[in-house]
């Protein structure tokens, strides 16, 4: 036997069906949120006869779709362990610039050169974290309050309204049945799934995550790869941003206050690490979507608004730390 | 030793852990001031043994029978204020804290009439447990400032500020260096006679022989009994610890090495950036090279300097005839450098990702498609590797923070031939890996050079360096000191050299 070649015929057919079982069975174990969303919208369809209507489910989707794009984009962020504050901001900046854009040249282009701008601020917090080694923490703090601070400069503290209806429509419109925020989501989870799952880049993300030194060590551009995550939650925030501005029919300099730790939230409850390294992009769509079905549920129910902060939050809370244990558990 | 009181006694001790059961009716008892190494392969069951002793397991059935009453800890806060003590491998201190504040840690800490902390009385109090066992050490100095051995005194001393009864010592010595490690044994030997009973976990023969009154052997979680250590030799407790006879100590059939071609790797007067080393070697095809030399001799900062994962100040690598510059790991993979690096936790292992994904992780970036992995090709490479060397795992897809040591390390030792690297670089590389597994690593690394690779091995363990190398270099201070070949390479050669002494 030699150790230093490798046979590339082995046989791999045992192992495949081994591995179908085990992955139904890591599926289950990583999905629990899954099932806690299920088991909410059971809950909420005994109490209200409105809740499991087309209508109200096309709601909870169309309401949905922002803060899951956002939690797509924190997903990447946070398996490397790090943690991106300035989305919240970054919603706002590439609105305003977007709905600017659209005033002096083609909406399609407009709505381009607003991504663009999140995908740069994304890239300027990316950089600065990867090269000055500053926590992300500080970084994504002071990039949260100079980009709104930028949004407020561009619009002179007023909402710029959106003139073009093609703009209007990616907010408000409708391809078939599918509300078009609800489709671009889908659209960036199956990239962000496919990217994460099956691509070089997706894997090294995990690993630099996981354990940064053996990353370096391993010859991973580690300082590249955290880059990148940021410049692509930068992307997300910039699409999440057109959307709400959309909808909107304005571009608003105070929009997405507090988008980022909803984001958040959506993706820890999906069950993503802080620390960085374990996590799965499926979780964070369901983890906002249980807080997006838990607010529809809420209010269907007449629950006073203020109320619904405080289940929220101590929902947000408790649910985690079931996850913990059950985790621990396995 | 037969009229010593014992002071603690494990009756049928069975934990399981879902779908383990990872110790079955152990019984083993603890004299007062002995030295009882537990032995055993790495997943033998010490470490949980040691976890239910100092209360953080709760075993199934069994009995605890400590100071001659049954006891059940309701964690580990309890059974160390009872007197059980631990220092881990990896020592628990607060490094931003002073020596004091550590020592004192979850003691009753002094208290003036405010219900405030009385640090003169801390001070004071840690200089005294300090200076009981021979230390010096300034109690306001910051613990992030001590080296390793020094900080392993905070500890012992911390155990003693609780009063100890028993100190159990995971794996102690695995980071001083051997002048520490005698420092480490007199202090034991001090704690001894003042009847404290101490459990030393350790993989290194000589160690157990030098230390220990009494040697307790663990398998596969079942205890298979109790050699007093003058009666036994190495052999027999290995014998008992792997259930078969394993040779660690076989030596290579000499191989002819032609010395007088292009060696594959040859640095010259390599240095760093901190003047931590300056090294020149040279290592030939199919040759198993070995740097020895003590603990902070820079001999791990060469390999790393060589990798590129340390700049380089000045000097040159010469890689079959060209020279090549190592600006960073990345650059050294590339031209066919690999390094297995010392602490396989810190620098090595993707703990959350499996088994296939931490072998494979060189050859992904090589096979993809638009920058998609080619699936199939690289789970065809991991299985095969996985049987190649002999990888212990359920399955690829299965963490690898679950497997025992040896095993991670054939699965990193893996990854790194799956590059087919000109020269291999270990680091340690029987570091924390059972006997028997160390064997196979042995066998690997022999078998490499069989077919014409070039490695070069550091290691602490002389015998290993012994067994292992045609060629032996032995740094000193960050040099290059010296080179024996063969049959000159022996103990009392490599220790004068490494030593900064000079052969007559």
């Amino acid at each position: 036997m030699s150790v230093s070649q490798v046979n590339t015929k082995t046989s791999t057919v045992e192992s495949r069906q081994g591995n179908i079982k085990q992955s139904v069975f890591n599926f289950l174990n990583k999905m629990g949120i899954i099932v806690v969303v299920v088991l909410l919208c059971i809950f909420f369809s005994i109490l209200s006869s409105d809740f499991l209507t087309w209508n109200n489910i096309v709601n909870v989707a169309r309401q949905t779709s922002i803060s899951a794009i956002l939690a797509a984009g924190m997903t990447f962020v946070i398996l490397t362990g790090g943690i991106d504050l300035s989305i919240g901001a970054i919603v706002a900046l590439a609105g305003v610039c977007a709905v600017y854009f659209t005033g002096f040249m083609p909406a399609p282009l407009g709505i381009l050169c607003g991504i663009l701008v999140g995908g740069a601020a994304g890239y300027v917090n990316g950089f600065l974290t990867s090269v000055t080694k500053l926590p992300a923490i500080i970084v994504t703090l002071g990039s949260m309050t100079y980009l709104r601070g930028i949004a407020y400069v561009i619009t002179g503290g007023y909402p710029l309204m959106v003139e073009s209806s093609l703009f209007k429509s990616v907010g408000t419109g409708y391809l078939g049945p599918i509300p078009i925020p609800v489709m671009i989501m889908i659209a960036v989870f199956v990239i962000a799934h496919l990217v994460l799952k099956y691509t070089v880049f997706g894997r090294n993300i995990y690993m630099v995550g996981g354990n940064e030194e053996a990353a370096r060590l391993t010859g991973i551009k580690v300082t590249s790869s955290i880059t990148w995550v940021y410049t692509i939650s930068g992307i997300c925030a910039g699409i999440a941003g057109v959307i709400l501005a959309a909808r909107l029919f304005s571009g608003q300099p105070n929009a997405g206050m507090g988008y980022e730790l909803d984001a958040i939230a959506a993706v820890v409850l999906g069950g993503t690490s802080l620390v960085g390294g374990v996590g799965f992009i499926v979780g964070s769509l369901f983890g906002a979507l249980f807080m997006g079905v838990l607010s529809n549920g809420l209010t269907l129910l007449n629950v006073d608004y203020y109320w619904q902060l405080i289940i929220k939050g101590l929902v947000i809370v408790f649910a985690i730390y079931i996850d913990r244990v059950r985790r621990k558990k396995g | 030793m037969g009229n010593r009181k014992t002071i603690l006694e494990l009756k049928g001790i069975t934990k399981t852990f879902p779908g383990v059961k990872s110790l079955d009716n152990v019984s083993i008892d603890l004299k007062e001031g002995e030295v009882l190494a537990l032995m055993g392969e790495n997943g033998a069951g010490k470490s949980t043994l040691m976890k239910v002793v100092c209360g953080v397991y709760i075993p199934e059935e069994g009995d605890i029978v400590y100071h001659g009453q049954k006891v059940s800890w309701s964690g580990p806060l309890e059974a160390r204020k009872k007197g059980i003590s631990v220092i881990h491998q990896e020592l628990k201190l607060a490094p931003n804290l002073t020596v004091g504040e550590n020592v004192l840690m979850g003691a009753d800490v002094p208290k003036n009439k405010f219900g405030f902390i009385n640090w003169n009385e801390v001070n004071s109090r840690a200089k005294e447990l300090l200076e009981s066992i021979g230390s010096d050490l300034d109690p306001s100095r910051l613990v992030s400032s001590l080296s390793i051995a020094q900080q392993q005194i905070v500890e012992i001393a911390r155990a003693l500020s609780i009063k100890a009864d028993i100190i159990i010592m995971d794996e102690p010595s695995a980071t001083l260096s051997s002048k520490e490690i005698d420092k480490l044994f007199s202090l034991i030997e001090l704690l001894k006679s003042r009847n404290v009973a101490i459990v030393y976990v350790s993989h290194r023969m000589e160690e157990i022989f030098k230390i220990s009154d009494r040697c307790a052997v663990l398998r596969d979680g079942k205890y298979v009994g109790t050699l007093i250590t003058n009666e036994t030799n190495e052999n027999e407790l290995i014998k008992l610890m792997v259930g078969r006879e394993i040779d660690t100590s076989k030596k290579k059939m000499a191989q002819k090495i032609n010395r007088k071609g292009t060696p594959v790797l040859s640095v010259k007067h390599l240095t760093d950036g901190n003047d931590l080393i300056d090294g020149t070697l040279d290592v030939y095809p199919g040759e198993i090279v070995g740097i020895a030399g003590l603990v902070g001799s820079g001999r791990s900062e060469l390999l790393q300097t060589i990798f590129g994962h340390t700049k380089a100040k000045s000097g040159e690598i010469v890689l079959n005839g060209e020279i090549i510059q190592s600006k960073n790991p990345r650059s050294a993979i590339d031209k066919g450098i690999a390094l297995v690096p010392e602490s396989r936790k810190d620098q090595s292992l993707f703990l959350e990702l499996g088994v296939g994904e931490n072998i494979s992780v060189l050859k992904v970036p090589k096979n993809t498609t638009l920058g998609f992995i080619k699936r199939k090709v690289i789970q065809e490479l991991e299985q095969d590797y996985k049987k190649k060397l002999n990888v212990k795992t359920p399955n690829l897809a299965a963490k690898i923070l679950n497997l025992s040591g040896g095993n991670q390390q054939k699965a990193i030792i893996a990854r790194w031939l799956s590059i087919a690297p000109k020269v291999l670089l270990l680091d340690e590389p029987t570091r924390g890996v059972d006997v028997g597994a160390k064997a196979e690593i042995y066998d690997i690394i022999h078998q490499l050079a069989e077919e014409g690779f070039s490695v070069l091995v550091v290691s602490s363990e002389l015998p290993e360096i012994i067994s292992l190398s045609d060629r032996v270099y032995v740094m000193h201070e960050g040099k290059v000191v010296g080179e024996l070949t063969n049959d000159d390479i022996n103990q009392e050669a490599i220790m004068t050299y490494a030593t900064g002494g000079k052969l007559a």
